[in-house]
C-alpha cells in the first residue's frame, strides 16, 4: 500500500487527527486563503469517519502543532494534504474499529460506524470514539493498510448532484465574528507602521531628522518603523516621518521603462516535455506563422493590506501572520533577525485572499523588527493600501515569441520563446540571502538573492509552456531576465497565465488562417480523451447559448483550453462578450467553464473555484496593467490600479465532468491561462482585430487595429 | 478628548475620543467591532461601508465628529449566527465569497438596497455593488444571495 506523501513525512496519526471530549480536530500544514481548504479538509474527516461536520474542529498551518507542509500553493493543497487526511482518517477509522470489536463483542467488519459512534448492529450496543479513547490518542503511525472508503460509497461526497458542503467559516465571516488578524486583539497591543519610500529601491537620507515624532521611532539603518499605543497616533506619526524624510533613489536602480528589455538575457534553457535542461538550443527554421504575445506587471492586490502581529518574550518570538507558508517564513525569519529556528514560532491567521505571494512575509518580518524593540509588548503591524500596492512583488510582465509551421490544416513545427522575470521570490531559510524587504534594509543587512533558473517540471516561467497538442515537432526556451528592479514573485499560475494566453491565441490564428473552426482544429491535435471531452461539451453547451444582441455592438465568441501543469484539472472555456461599435470597450456577456478535475471531494466549492479563477483573470485580462515610471510604480491605490467590478461580471456557467477513478486535482489556477487567451480570441470574432496583448481593452484593440489595417 | 455619542446598532455608547479618528478606527478600536474593515481608506474599495441613519457612508474617511449622535448600522446589527438577516442566511446558503473579507460592506449595502427595493433585479443588484471589490471573483454568487435573500423575505 502506498503512503500518501505528507503522511509520510508527518506519519503519527495524531499529528492529523486528535480527539477532544465529542470534537474531532483535523490539523493540516495547508493554510485558509479563502480557498475553502478548512471546509475541504473537514469534510474528508467527515466522510472517512461517518462523523458530523458540525462537530469537526480544524487547527491550520501553526509550526508548533500538526504537521509540516511547506507551502500553501499552485493548486495543490487538495491533492496533497487532502490525500494525507484521506489515508490518515481511514486509519484512525481502523484502530477505532479494532479498540472497540473487543468491548463491543463482534468482529471490526461486523461493527458500523456513523455520527461518532460505534455500533454493534446484533447486540444493539454502541459505543461513542470517546468512550473507546477514554481521553487518549490515536498515536501511531501510519502503516497504509486500511483502505479509503471507496469513492462510490452510498453516501459519497463527489457527485455533481449532492446539496453543497456549508463553509464552516462562513457564519462567522458574515456576522461580525473575528475572523482575520486585524480582529485579533491581546491586552496592552501597540501598533506599528513602517515608513518606505516610493519604491523599494528608495532609501531615506540619512541626514534625516526623525526625532521630533510623537511616537516612538525605530531605526536600524534603512528601515524606518514606528510604535504607538493608538492606531491614529502611531498614522499620525507615519505621516508626519513621510512628510520629513526624503527618500534617494541611485540611478542604477531607477525602474526600466517598457518591457522590450525583457529580452536582454543570456540565461535560457530548453524545456523538453515541461522540464528546462541544458540541451543545445535549436535555431528556428523559417515559419509561415510568428506573433509576439505580451502580459504586464500584475498585482495580486489583496483587498486588505498585509499586517501581522509580533511577540518578542522570553528569547522567544511568536508571530501571527498570513503567510501562506508558515514553517518557510519560521526559518526566513530566524536566518534574518539572527535566531534560532526553535527561537521562532509562526501561527498563520486568515486575512483577505493573497492570491500569491503578497506582502505578507514582509508585514511578518517588520512587525517582528518592531517587537524586538518593545519586549513583552505585541505589535500589530499593518501595511498602509499604498505599502502593498508598492512593494508586494509583482506577477512578471513577460514577452512570448511564437513561431510555427502549418501545413494541411496540422501544426508541423511549434517555437515559443519566453521572456520574464522570477516567479519564485518567496522567502525561506536560505543562507547569506533574504527575501524579506526589512533584511536588506537593516543595518546588518542580508542581501536580495539572485534569482535562478527554476528547473521544475512547469514550474516558473515555463509552467503550461509545452502544449498538450500533438505538434510534430516543437522547440521551448525559457529565458529569465534576473534583474529585480521590479520586485517579482509567485501569483497565481505563474506563467501559465502568459503561456496559455499566447498558445491558445496562436492555436486560435492559425485556424482562422486555415479557415478551420478553432475547436475542431484543437480536437484535431488531441488524443488525451479527458481533454477532448471538456472541449467537446463546452462547444455544445456554447451552442445552446444564446447570445443576447445590442445595436451598434459586435458580438463575439472565443473559445480556450488549457490541462493546468499538463497534468492537473482539464478546463475548456468558452467567452461571449460584445465590443461597441464606437469606443470598442470590451463587455463580457457569458462564459461557460467545463472542467476535469478527477474525483470531486466538494463539487460546489470547485466551481466556487473555477469562476472565481475565471472571473480574476478576466480582470488581469481586461483591466489590469502594473504602470511605471522611473521612480517605482505609479498604480499606488484602486483608482490608478482598476480591477473588474460588479457591473462588468458576466454570467457563469460552471459543468464539471467528474472521474472517480482518478486523484482530485487542484483546480484553483485551472482558468487563469485559458481566460485571456478565450476574451482575445472572442474579441477577434467581434472585431477582426487580433489583440496579442494584455490587456485586452480599447488601447491594445486600437493599437492593434492600427497594425493590422497598416499590413493589409 | 471629546465625550462623543454614538448610536451603534441601536445602542448608545458614550466616547471618549478625538473627532478627527475616523468613525472606522473608533468602531474598531474603541467599541470592539469586528464587522467595518479597512481596505484603502479612501473610499475606493467599500469594505468599509456602514450605515448612518439610511444613509451609506465609507467609515474610513467619515470622522468621528460628522458621526457624533447619529444612528449606525454595522454588519452586526443585521443578525447574529443564532439568528440571521435574510442576507447573511443567504451568503451562507449559496457559499457566496471566499476569502469573505468584501462581504461587511456589501452586505450592509445589500442591506439598504433591500429596504428601498425589495424585489431588485440582476442589474439592480450589480449597480447597487459597483462601490464594492471582490478580489476573489466571487461576484456572481454573491449576486444569486442577495437575489435569494429578496425573494425570501
Ligand atoms: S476602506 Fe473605506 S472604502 Fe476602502
Ligand atoms: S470574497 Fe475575497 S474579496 Fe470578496
Amino acid at each position: 500500500m502506498s503512503i500518501p506523501f505528507s503522511l509520510q513525512r508527518n506519519p503519527r496519526l495524531s499529528t492529523w487527527i486528535r480527539f477532544e471530549g465529542d470534537r474531532l480536530i483535523v490539523y493540516t500544514g495547508k493554510v485558509e486563503l479563502g480557498q475553502g481548504i478548512k471546509t475541504a479538509v473537514a469534510s474528508i474527516a467527515a466522510f472517512e469517519l461517518n462523523f458530523p461536520i458540525s462537530r469537526i474542529d480544524v487547527v491550520s498551518g501553526n509550526t508548533e502543532s500538526g504537521p509540516e507542509e511547506g507551502i500553501t500553493a499552485g493548486s495543490m493543497s487538495i491533492e496533497t494534504t487532502g490525500a494525507a487526511i484521506r489515508q490518515a482518517s481511514a486509519e484512525v477509522r481502523a484502530h477505532l474499529l479494532d479498540r472497540a470489536a473487543d468491548r463491543l463483542e463482534a468482529d471490526p467488519s461486523a461493527l458500523v460506524v456513523k455520527d461518532g459512534l460505534i455500533h454493534n448492529p446484533g447486540t444493539n450496543n454502541s459505543l461513542s470514539f470517546d468512550e473507546i479513547l477514554s481521553g487518549g490518542q490515536i498515536d501511531v503511525e501510519a502503516t497504509g493498510n486500511p483502505k479509503p472508503r471507496p469513492s462510490d460509497a452510498s453516501d459519497t461526497l463527489g457527485t455533481s448532484e449532492t446539496p453543497r458542503t456549508a463553509r464552516i467559516d462562513l457564519p462567522y465571516k458574515v456576522t461580525g465574528g473575528k475572523a482575520f488578524i486585524q480582529d485579533l486583539q491581546f491586552p496592552h497591543m501597540k501598533h506599528g507602521r513602517v515608513v518606505r519610500g516610493p519604491s523599494i529601491n528608495h532609501y531615506p537620507d540619512q541626514t534625516s531628522d526623525l526625532k521630533e515624532s510623537l511616537a516612538n521611532i525605530v531605526r536600524d539603518g534603512n528601515f524606518i518603523g514606528v510604535i504607538a499605543d493608538r492606531e491614529d497616533a502611531v498614522r499620525a506619526a507615519r505621516q508626519h516621518l513621510n512628510d520629513t524624510i526624503s527618500w534617494q533613489l541611485d540611478a542604477s536602480h531607477e525602474t526600466p521603462n517598457g518591457s522590450d528589455w525583457l529580452r536582454d538575457t543570456d540565461t535560457r534553457l530548453l524545456v523538453v516535455d515541461g522540464t528546462p535542461g541544458d540541451e543545445p538550443i535549436p535555431d528556428v527554421p523559417a515559419c509561415n506563422f510568428s506573433a509576439t504575445y505580451r502580459k504586464p506587471w500584475h498585482m495580486h492586490g489583496s483587498l486588505s493590506p498585509s499586517a501581522a502581529i509580533a511577540i518578542w518574550q522570553d528569547d522567544h518570538l511568536t508571530v501571527y501572520s498570513h503567510a501562506q507558508g508558515p514553517s518557510l517564513l519560521r526559518d526566513a525569519l530566524a536566518n534574518a533577525l539572527s535566531l534560532n529556528g526553535n527561537q521562532v514560532t509562526v501561527i498563520h491567521t486568515e486575512n483577505a485572499g493573497c492570491y500569491g505571494h503578497n506582502g505578507a512575509d514582509d508585514a511578518a518580518m517588520d512587525a517582528a523588527k518592531l517587537a524586538l524593540h518593545v519586549p513583552g509588548s505585541h505589535i500589530l503591524l499593518k501595511w498602509e493600501r499604498e505599502d502593498e500596492h508598492r512593494y508586494e512583488p509583482y506577477s512578471p510582465g513577460t514577452l512570448i515569441d511564437v513561431a510555427a509551421n502549418i501545413e494541411n490544416g496540422r501544426v508541423r513545427y511549434w517555437s515559443a520563446d519566453i521572456y520574464s522575470q522570477t516567479h519564485s521570490g518567496r522567502p525561506f531559510g536560505m543562507q547569506g540571502a533574504s527575501n524579506l524587504v526589512a533584511a536588506w534594509e537593516q543595518e546588518e543587512a542580508i542581501p536580495r538573492p539572485i534569482p535562478q533558473p527554476g528547473r521544475g517540471n512547469h514550474s516558473g516561467i515555463h509552467r503550461n509552456a509545452d502544449p498538450l497538442y500533438q505538434f510534430e515537432d516543437r522547440r521551448i526556451v525559457k529565458h529569465l531576465n534576473r534583474d529585480q528592479r521590479i520586485r517579482t514573485s509567485s501569483t497565481r499560475g505563474l506563467g501559465a497565465f502568459a503561456n496559455v494566453f499566447a498558445i491558445e491565441s496562436a492555436i486560435d490564428e492559425l485556424a482562422r488562417l486555415d479557415e478551420i473552426d478553432p475547436v475542431t482544429f484543437r480536437l484535431a491535435h488531441l488524443e488525451d480523451p479527458r481533454a477532448v471531452a471538456v472541449l467537446q461539451r463546452c462547444r455544445a453547451l456554447a451552442s445552446d447559448y444564446a447570445p443576447r444582441h445590442q445595436d451598434g455592438h459586435h458580438p463575439g465568441r472565443g473559445f480556450a483550453f488549457a490541462q493546468y501543469k499538463n497534468r492537473q484539472t482539464y478546463a475548456a472555456l468558452c467567452v461571449f462578450l460584445d465590443v461597441d461599435d464606437e469606443t470598442l470597450e470590451v463587455s463580457l456577456e457569458h462564459a461557460i467553464i467545463v472542467a476535469d478535475a478527477g474525483r470531486v471531494v466538494d463539487p460546489d466549492g470547485l466551481r466556487n473555484q473555477l469562476e472565481g479563477g475565471f472571473i480574476q483573470s478576466a480582470s488581469w485580462s481586461l483591466k489590469e496593467s502594473v504602470s511605471f515610471n522611473r521612480y517605482g510604480t505609479t498604480s499606488v491605490d484602486w483608482d490608478s490600479y482598476p480591477i473588474l467590478r460588479f457591473s462588468e461580471i458576466p454570467t457563469v456557467n460552471v459543468q464539471l465532468i467528474e472521474d472517480p477513478t482518478s486523484p482530485s486535482l487542484g483546480a484553483g489556477e485551472a482558468l487563469h491561462g485559458p481566460t485571456p487567451a478565450a476574451i482575445a480570441n472572442a474579441i477577434a470574432d467581434a472585431t477582426g482585430i487580433r489583440v496579442r496583448e494584455v490587456p485586452l481593452n480599447t488601447d491594445s484593440i486600437r493599437r492593434a487595429g492600427l497594425v493590422d489595417h497598416t499590413a493589409r | 478628548m471629546t465625550q462623543l455619542e454614538l448610536i451603534i446598532n441601536q445602542t448608545s455608547v458614550t466616547l471618549d475620543v478625538d473627532p478627527a479618528t475616523s468613525l472606522l478606527d473608533v468602531l474598531r478600536n474603541e467599541v470592539g467591532l469586528a464587522s467595518p474593515r479597512f481596505g484603502c481608506g479612501k473610499e475606493q474599495c467599500g469594505a468599509c461601508c456602514v450605515k448612518i441613519d439610511n444613509k451609506l457612508v465609507y467609515a474610513c474617511t467619515h470622522s468621528m465628529a460628522e458621526a457624533a449622535g447619529q444612528s449606525i448600522t454595522t454588519v452586526e446589527g443585521l443578525g447574529t449566527p443564532e439568528n440571521p438577516h435574510p442576507l447573511q442566511q443567504a451568503v451562507m446558503d449559496l457559499n457566496a465569497g471566499q476569502c469573505g473579507f468584501c462581504l461587511s460592506g456589501i452586505l450592509v449595502t445589500a442591506s439598504k438596497l433591500l429596504d428601498e427595493n425589495p424585489a431588485p433585479s440582476r442589474s439592480d443588484v450589480m449597480t447597487a455593488l459597483d462601490d464594492h471589490l471582490c478580489r476573489c471573483g466571487a461576484h456572481n454568487r454573491i449576486i444569486d444571495a442577495i437575489l435569494r435573500a429578496a425573494d425570501k423575505r
